[in-house]
């Protein structure tokens, strides 16, 4: 499994981006997107949207299951990814490219992990 | 197989009505459809043979054994059907004047004085449709006599154990009430403990499936409604699992205020390919003046169907319900009358107890007890030695002719398979499917393989569900 | 007396033994001892002969009329003998719900075809399996309308008082506020919709025909209520749709309603057949089963029940409705009624319906008994009735007709293919001589 050293990781399993802007990108991890399988429909939050800690917003759907994805910040929705309504499988193909939801004006932050840290956090989980 | 639009030939078709005897009129074109629907042109012949065909490739009870947990697929008996076809009842308007209805306002009554009597409740509604429909109802009951209480606002949550049908949270969700989840104890019954630190001022009710999902008796039940009592609450009975304990255990004397009933499993109506059914809902005294509008009363010498009752939850369908799956039912409750009703208990709980015991060397019973009409086994350890999961087990039954167990369900127990044998089974036929299952848990550490890609013999394999979902085709396209 | 076991008092004993039991009692061991029912106060069981003759004693005091003109929500239409024949088919009729799909193509193909056959009459992009009936698919249409800013429900005072008071309970349920359109002239008031619509609203339900039978201006509706970010569900007749307007011409959301006339008697009122289809941007709101086409191992077309994560026995409490047990079999019923008319023999039925009420609504205010609305109708109209209503259907009742519905301010008759000009004709005679006696 792929954790690229240049994302934060939150132990309900999404990872953040930030990027030159000051926003953040979040999405699912690879471990993730393993779990949950083959996956075919997301929804997906409004732009402008309030997003608190630890609060859902987004559920993923795989034939038998959905699951709902965390915040890791309290923010606002800047940006959601509409290509993942029409291809949801980008999630399983490569996770890291298929972000989410862009977040600006973030007022707090939950507590992340590095991508050692999460591996490590994988592995005791197992 | 071919669709029935693709046996459509232009020109074909049935004659069905005579000319027109008064003179046609067409209304102005501002009010007409621009275009004509694309419904099949086929004669009667091509017609029989197209559904005959169909028939061929579906799966009912009268094809063979199908232990489906959770949904008592019983035998269901003819003359109920006969019964239900007959012009006097199938030919009724709803809204006939009472006197000419009289027969069907007494099938309604004795239909509900049997089922309260075997149910320990006061009152009847034949209104729901289905047991999720009776789910809804029962609770929007509930909310409506903690309302009249002056307690709507406070008591805004509903207590459902983790193991419940997912009908039980989504119909307390469309009543506006937060969901408290109960977990289980481990031996499978409902967390006591877990439940008193729950239950409280803002308790609006429990709702409780006894026999549980898992197919085992709450031993605790009323220690469990006393504690929902205790609060204020009111207890829920979800009566899915009714089958092993008509006749022998009534919910009214186990704590319970409100219940449904699945007519159409309990109570032997056939299930149509998924429905239609009756979620008949019973109530003590208490929820009475809540049911839905309107019910059977006496009034002088008739029956009527009576609209006076102001707390009434008001409508939660059309008229008075699925007349004919009560008809079918009073059917059956006639028949089986006051021995038969706990002897066919007695055949389910008997019936599941030895298959469960004779599939106990090859698979892990879940939870090693007496069980009910139903039980789980779990098949995690397989998986673990040999890769093939409940699923593949479930697929391999098919080539035996079997129709699978209920899979993954309760989600609370890893690689589910549930069995529910019912009482219309002969030891014959489940020793047969015991030794299907012996079979096929050899056959899976012999040759796994042979399990990941089965069935082999069933007119498709393995219907690909992730693409179905992703790209949704849902009616056929006429242009391609 | 009959259980339906077939098992022998040995072979049970037989069973007991082997799980370790004597008794047939131990297997209740789990059950306290004091809460026991004993014997049940009910009557003993009975031969199939027996309960032959006690239903039919009780069907013989029932009244079957063989003229009936009252409509009002269920509608005796000619029913084809293949489709009782085809729906009384004993696979059919005692599947499960198809949840195995190797063993299940003839039930899913049946489901796929009717989803095909509810889009063609409504011209809606998809179609669910089935609800319980007309009036629960319009209370679940609202659920599928409301969000977390727009609660507010508006609900036709035109629609069928059944269907009403259903929304009135699911709305009450979830606390959402339900408001009524008020009638004018038999239809909707355009002005008090306009009044009516604002942010809070989530949707609109209008039926046409309405429940006295006249034609509401869905399209004007639709274009209020899209203007308002509202959406629209249009209550609708599967007859009528033979000939009139669609719901998607008329630019609706959502198009639901009662398809017992598709071949279902009139049963007392159940079972019937809600059906439920809308345009695909809410295709992931509705509710129930709903069949899609796929492909197998070897690349073989089939059928499998699709976007299940919709549903309550996987969302639970985040699901919009508990609904999963439906109307399969009446929807069988619907598709074989369909396969046996074809697109010419609906359209003659809707015509035939057409025409009649229209002969008898001309004959009848002949006879003094004057339409009390002006515009457009389908099947039904309302009368007004100089004599007292209950005289009236006496009189028809005593030569084997049931008549229209005593309504406010009137009689709502129903005409369909089923009915005669002769038959019509006896009618508007006795009326002529009630209201001059």
């Amino acid at each position: 499994m792929n954790f690229p050293a240049n994302l934060k990781y939150t132990k309900s399993h999404e990872w953040l981006k930030k990027t030159a802007e000051g926003t953040v990108q979040i999405g699912l991890t690879d471990h993730a997107q393993n779990e949950l399988g083959d996956l075919v429909f997301v929804n997906l939050p409004s732009v402008g949207d309030a997003l608190t800690v630890g609060e859902s917003f987004a559920d993923v759907e795989s034939v038998k299951a959905v699951s709902d994805v965390f915040s890791p910040v309290t923010a606002v929705v800047a940006a959601v990814n509409e290509l993942l309504l029409d291809d949801p499988a980008m999630i399983n193909t490569d996770c890291y490219d298929a972000w989410l939801i862009e977040a600006e004006g973030i007022e707090l932050e939950d507590e992340l992990l590095n991508a050692e840290e999460y591996e490590a956090f994988i592995q005791e989980e197992a | 197989m071919k669709l029935i639009f693709e046996r459509s030939r232009p020109g074909h078709g049935c004659d069905m009505l005579p000319a027109n005897d008064v003179p046609t009129l067409q209304p102005a074109a501002e009010y007409t459809r621009q275009t004509a629907p694309n419904l099949p042109e086929i004669t009667e012949g091509e017609i029989s043979r197209h559904y005959s065909e169909l028939e061929r490739n579906s799966r009912g009870v009268n094809n063979g054994f199908y232990p489906l947990g959770s949904c008592t697929m019983k035998y269901n008996p003819k003359i109920n059907d006969e019964m239900a076809a007959l012009p006097g009842f199938a030919e009724l308007h709803p809204l006939q004047p009472p006197h000419t209805v009289q027969g069907a306002l007494q099938v309604m009554q004795m239909a509900e004085e049997l089922l309260d009597e075997i149910t320990g409740m006061d009152c009847m509604t034949f209104q729901p449709a289905a047991g999720a429909h009776g789910e809804y109802t029962g609770i929007a009951m509930i909310k409506a006599y903690h309302k009249k209480r002056g307690e709507g606002k406070t008591r805004t949550k509903m207590l459902v154990p983790d193991a419940a049908h997912g009908t039980n949270p989504a119909s307390a969700a469309m009543n506006g009430y937060t969901v408290v989840t109960i977990p289980s104890a481990p031996d499978g019954g409902v967390d006591v403990e877990a439940l008193r630190a729950a239950a409280g001022a803002d308790t609006a009710g429990l709702m409780l499936t006894n026999p549980n999902t898992l197919g085992l008796f709450e031993k605790n039940i009323c220690e469990i409604t006393q504690i929902v009592h205790d609060a204020g609450g009111l207890n829920y009975y979800d009566g899915a699992n009714l089958n092993a304990i008509m006749g022998i255990v009534r919910p009214g004397d186990m704590g319970f205020d409100v219940i449904h009933l699945n007519l159409h499993k309990t109570f032997s109506t056939p299930h149509g390919g998924g429905g239609p059914g009756s979620g008949a809902v019973g109530c003590k005294t208490i929820l009475a003046p809540f049911l839905p509008r309107p019910v059977v009363a006496q009034e002088g010498g008739t029956l009527v169907l009576s609209n006076d009752i102001p707390d009434s939850i008001g409508k939660v369908r059309s008229f008075y319900g699925n007349f004919l799956i009560t008809l079918r039912a009073l059917c059956y409750v006639l028949t089986l009358g006051q021995q038969g009703i706990p002897a066919a208990a007695t055949g389910a709980v008997l019936n599941a107890n030895y298959l469960m015991r004779k599939l106990a060397t090859p698979a892990e019973i879940a939870y090693n007890r007496t069980c009910m009409h139903e039980f789980v086994l779990s098949m995690k350890t397989l998986k673990k030695e040999t890769g093939v999961s409940a699923l593949d087990l479930a697929k391999g039954l098919l080539d035996y002719g079997i129709h699978p167990p209920t899979m993954y369900f309760p989600l609370i127990v890893e690689e589910a398979l549930m069995f529910e044998p019912t009482e219309t089974e002969s030891i014959e036929t489940l020793a047969e499917a015991a030794e299907a299952f012996r079979a096929l848990v050899a056959l899976a550490h012999q040759n796994p393989e042979a399990l990941h890609s089965a069935p082999h013999s069933t007119p498709v394999r393995r219907p690909d569900e992730v693409g179905a979902a992703r790209n949704p085709v849902l009616k056929y396209d006429f242009a391609r | 007396m009959g259980s339906y076991i077939p098992s022998t008092p040995a072979s049970r004993q037989q069973m007991l033994n082997a799980i370790g039991m004597q008794h047939a009692e131990e297997l209740f061991a789990d059950i306290p001892n004091e809460m026991l029912a004993g014997e049940l106060a009910i009557p003993p069981g009975k031969s199939e002969l027996e309960v032959r003759r006690i239903l039919q004693g009780m069907e013989a005091q029932n009244t079957v009329f063989p003229t009936i003109f009252r409509g009002a929500g269920a509608y005796r239409h000619y029913i084809p003998s293949i489709v009782k024949q085809v729906a009384s088919k004993e696979t059919f009729v005692t599947a499960y719900t198809p949840y195995q799909a190797e063993v299940s193509q003839g039930t899913l193909q049946m489901i796929f075809e009717y989803q095909t056959e509810i889009c063609e009459l409504t011209g809606m992009d998809v179609a669910n399996a089935s609800v319980y009936d007309g009036a629960s698919a319009a209370a679940e249409a609202t659920i599928m309308c409301r969000e977390r800013a727009r609660q507010t429900v508006l609900v036709a005072a035109t629609a069928h008082s059944d269907t009403i008071d259903t929304i009135q309970t699911y709305s009450d349920s979830a606390g959402a506020p339900v408001v009524p359109i008020a009638a004018e002239n038999g239809v909707i008031n355009m002005q008090a919709l306009k009044e009516a619509l604002g942010p809070e609203v989530a949707c609109l339900y209008l039926q046409s025909p309405n429940y006295f039978g006249q034609l509401e201006d869905a399209k004007a509706a639709a274009e209020l209520c899209h203007a308002a970010g509202v959406k629209l569900i249009y209550g609708c007749n599967p007859i009528a749709l033979g000939l009139l307007q669609t719901p998607a011409e008329a630019g609706a959301d959502i198009a639901v309603g009662e398809g017992q006339p598709l071949g279902m008697p009139l049963s007392f009122g159940g079972p019937y057949l809600g059906f439920m289809a809308s345009t695909k941007a809410m295709m992931r709101r509705l509710p129930g089963r709903i069949a899609g086409e796929t492909t197998d191992a070897d690349g073989k077309r089939c059928y499998v029940l699709t976007l299940q994560a919709r549903e309550q026995h996987i969302r639970r409490e985040k699901a919009l409705s508990s609904v999963c047990t439906n109307q399969a079999l009446c929807a069988l019923t619907a598709t074989v009624y369909l396969a046996a008319l074809g697109p010419a023999g609906l359209q003659q039925v809707a015509s035939q319906c057409y025409s009649k009420a229209h002969y008898m609504a001309a004959e009848l205010e002949k006879a003094g008994f004057a339409r009390r609305y002006k515009g457009e109708f389908f099947h039904e109209f309302v009368t007004e009735c100089p004599v007292e209503p209950q005289k009236l259907l006496t009189a028809l009742e005593a030569k084997g007709i049931l008549g229209g519905l005593a309504v406010e301010g009137g009689i709502l008759w129903c005409c369909t293919e089923l009915n005669t000009k002769e038959e019509i004709d006896t009618v508007v005679q006795i009326c002529k001589r009630e209201a001059q006696a």
